[in-house]
């Protein structure tokens, strides 16, 4: 029935040869996309109808209904347009109060794709400097540049905790969360299990590495293999050092919780995205008198780890473990760069707040994101 | 080789991903989108090889009367009996729905099971807290206040002792605990985004095999 009706007045336009008058209607391409969509504004008249049909016209054809809306909207996004064809639109009321309410014939508007998303400038310049300097402080470790960084104790105990298991006799429980890999922060947990196995295959020390992801068992599987293959220990690895367990949460804790009181490593290592298993993992572990280095970015876990554990690696400490563990120039480099960044950054969120209380909001409306 | 083909591989596909993140064109988008497509296509083969270590590894273990070789016999055969039940006996494609054998052995199982695991918070919840209210330090004792005050401020009676008790939980929640939360979170958004660069630029090899890191 409301199709009915919208060719009804579609007839009645296409009839109409001069602009009816009206309210304006605003069709421009929609900014910052991948094309395909026209975004059409208009005021909210005096008094609004039931419904608005949209009409739509192209050249060499005829105005088409492509949509009925809500008499009390004020926007439409045309979803259906094709790139690089002009195109104008009208708006007709429709139902109680649409009675001879239509706007104006819309300018033409072409939807084209977008090169560049417009919105995300701010978080361009930022990662252009961050890399610019990335490559900048890259550069200067090179050339022999060595710069000193507060020590982490977290870190430093990693070398002990496995130094102490070697002495016992005993294993390394390394966790690498419960995120796949496509998570940042299990990617770095393969990357600090790269510098962990190297140290366990040197000293001799059993690892367990229970993973919860298939992908993350493969990757952690060549990462372990890879480590003990550098520093000449071919020999000493073992398929059955990383071991996928399941994809289920609780389930995991289950088998993980199980290792820890069976097992009874000496040092169990906490590194990646941790959720609610994470107290349950820690408190076991705490019980069973492992020493236990946890570390995370994920803000909530964190007291549950400060508590349990007793090393606690936090948020930015976490992602430069990589870093201090490898004492390699470069990455160190990074490191510089990321403190660079972190500096600028603070002098630019004070005088964002600086020039917002003096009443000029420009800064902080820069930096605001999508 | 070995070692240099998996490094050009992630530093372009990252490089791609990169680019896709600030250009909506489809030219790009579509196949940083059909990139997205194929971590999952790969994740589903990985669960062949996932598979294949815990049933390797397992049934080995019980071969051997290993230590605590029963609970992986239990394991293998749960294992096996649930997709036995799940492939032939839960109404092909549909072994989600109601009723079926899948779902009675998920929901009478595991469900079960998975509960009484994270019920187990709230014991480890009362030893850890024991714990870090301790007052063995001013540090300690700042927390110990800190902690009563929200507890309090929480719950009915917080507001019956005193009106004021509210509003200093909510004020420490929304100042001094959202600065602390705040701070972390940017030093974390900077280790990402150093940690991706590193990945990249192809300078962070210890996630690579063979050679030295």
């Amino acid at each position: 029935m409301k199709k009915f009706a919208a060719w009804i007045l579609l007839l009645v336009l296409g009839a109409s040869s001069t602009p009816a008058f009206g309210f304006p209607l605003k069709a421009v391409d929609t900014p910052n996309d991948k094309g395909n969509d026209i975004t059409l504004s208009w005021p909210a008249p005096p008094h609004p109808p039931q419904q608005w049909v949209v009409l739509r016209v192209e050249p060499g054809k005829s105005f088409a209904a492509i949509d009925t809306i809500g008499g009390e909207l004020t926007g439409f996004t045309d979803e259906t347009a094709k790139n690089g064809v002009k195109y104008r639109y009208r708006l007709a009321g429709l139902g109680a109060g649409g009675a001879g309410l239509f706007s104006d014939y819309s300018q033409e508007a072409v939807a084209e794709p977008s090169w560049f998303d417009t919105g995300k400038l701010n978080v361009f310049i930022v990662i252009t400097l961050f890399l610019a300097l990335v490559l900048y402080y890259i550069g200067q470790a090179q050339r022999g540049k060595i710069w000193n960084f507060r020590p982490i104790a977290g870190l430093a105990a990693i070398e002990e905790a496995i130094g102490r298991s070697t002495e016992m006799g005993k294993g390394v429980l390394y966790v690498p969360g419960v995120q796949d890999i496509d998570d940042i922060q299990t990617i770095a947990s393969m990357i600090i299990l790269g510098n962990v196995a190297r140290m366990t295959a040197k000293y001799e020390t059993p690892l367990m590495v229970p993973a919860n992801s298939p992908a993350v068992y493969t990757v952690a599987d060549e990462v372990v293999k890879g480590a003990y293959s550098d520093v000449g220990r071919a020999d000493a690895y073992r398929s059955d050092l990383v071991r996928y367990i399941t994809s289920e949460q609780f389930a995991y804790v289950a088998a993980v919780n199980g290792m820890m009181l069976r097992e009874r490593p000496a040092a169990n290592l906490l590194l990646g995205a941790f959720f609610a298993e994470s107290l349950l993992l820690a408190e076991t572990g705490h019980e069973t008198g492992a020493i236990q280095i946890a570390g995370t970015a994920n803000v909530h876990q964190l007291p549950f780890f400060v508590v349990a554990c007793d090393y606690t690696l936090i948020g930015e400490e976490y992602y430069a473990a990589s870093a201090y563990l490898s004492k390699d120039a470069r990455l160190l480099g990074s490191l510089k760069a990321s403190d660079t960044v972190k500096i600028l950054l603070i002098l630019t969120i004070v005088l964002g707040c600086v020039l917002l209380t003096l009443g000029s909001p420009g800064l902080a409306e820069f930096f605001a994101t999508q | 080789m070995k070692r240099e083909i998996p490094l050009l591989i992630s530093m372009a596909a990252g490089i791609f991903v990169l680019i896709g993140f600030f250009v909506p064109h489809p030219a790009i988008r579509n196949t940083y989108d059909d990139i997205q497509q194929w971590v999952i296509i790969v994740v589903a083969f990985t669960y062949v090889l996932g598979m294949a270590n815990l049933m390797r590894i397992n049934t080995e273990q019980i071969q051997r009367r290993a230590k605590d070789w029963p609970y992986k016999l239990a394991l293998v055969l749960s294992l096996v009996g649930t997709m036995i039940v799940g492939f032939f006996f839960s109404r092909g494609s549909h072994y989600l729905d109601d009723r079926t054998g899948f779902s009675w052995i998920y929901l009478t199982f595991y469900s079960s099971m998975s509960s009484t695991m994270f019920s187990l918070l709230a014991f480890f919840i009362a030893s850890a807290a024991f714990r870090a209210f301790r007052v063995r330090s001013v540090e300690a004792l700042l927390l110990a206040i800190a902690a009563l005050i929200l507890m309090i401020g929480r719950v009915p009676i917080g507001n019956a002792i005193h009106p004021a008790i509210p509003q200093i939980a909510d004020w420490l929640m929304e100042i001094p605990q959202n600065a602390a939360k705040r701070g972390i979170l940017m030093g974390a958004a900077l280790g990402v985004i150093a940690t991706g660069f590193r990945v990249i630029l192809g300078i962070e090899r210890t996630y690579g095999s063979e050679g030295g890191g």
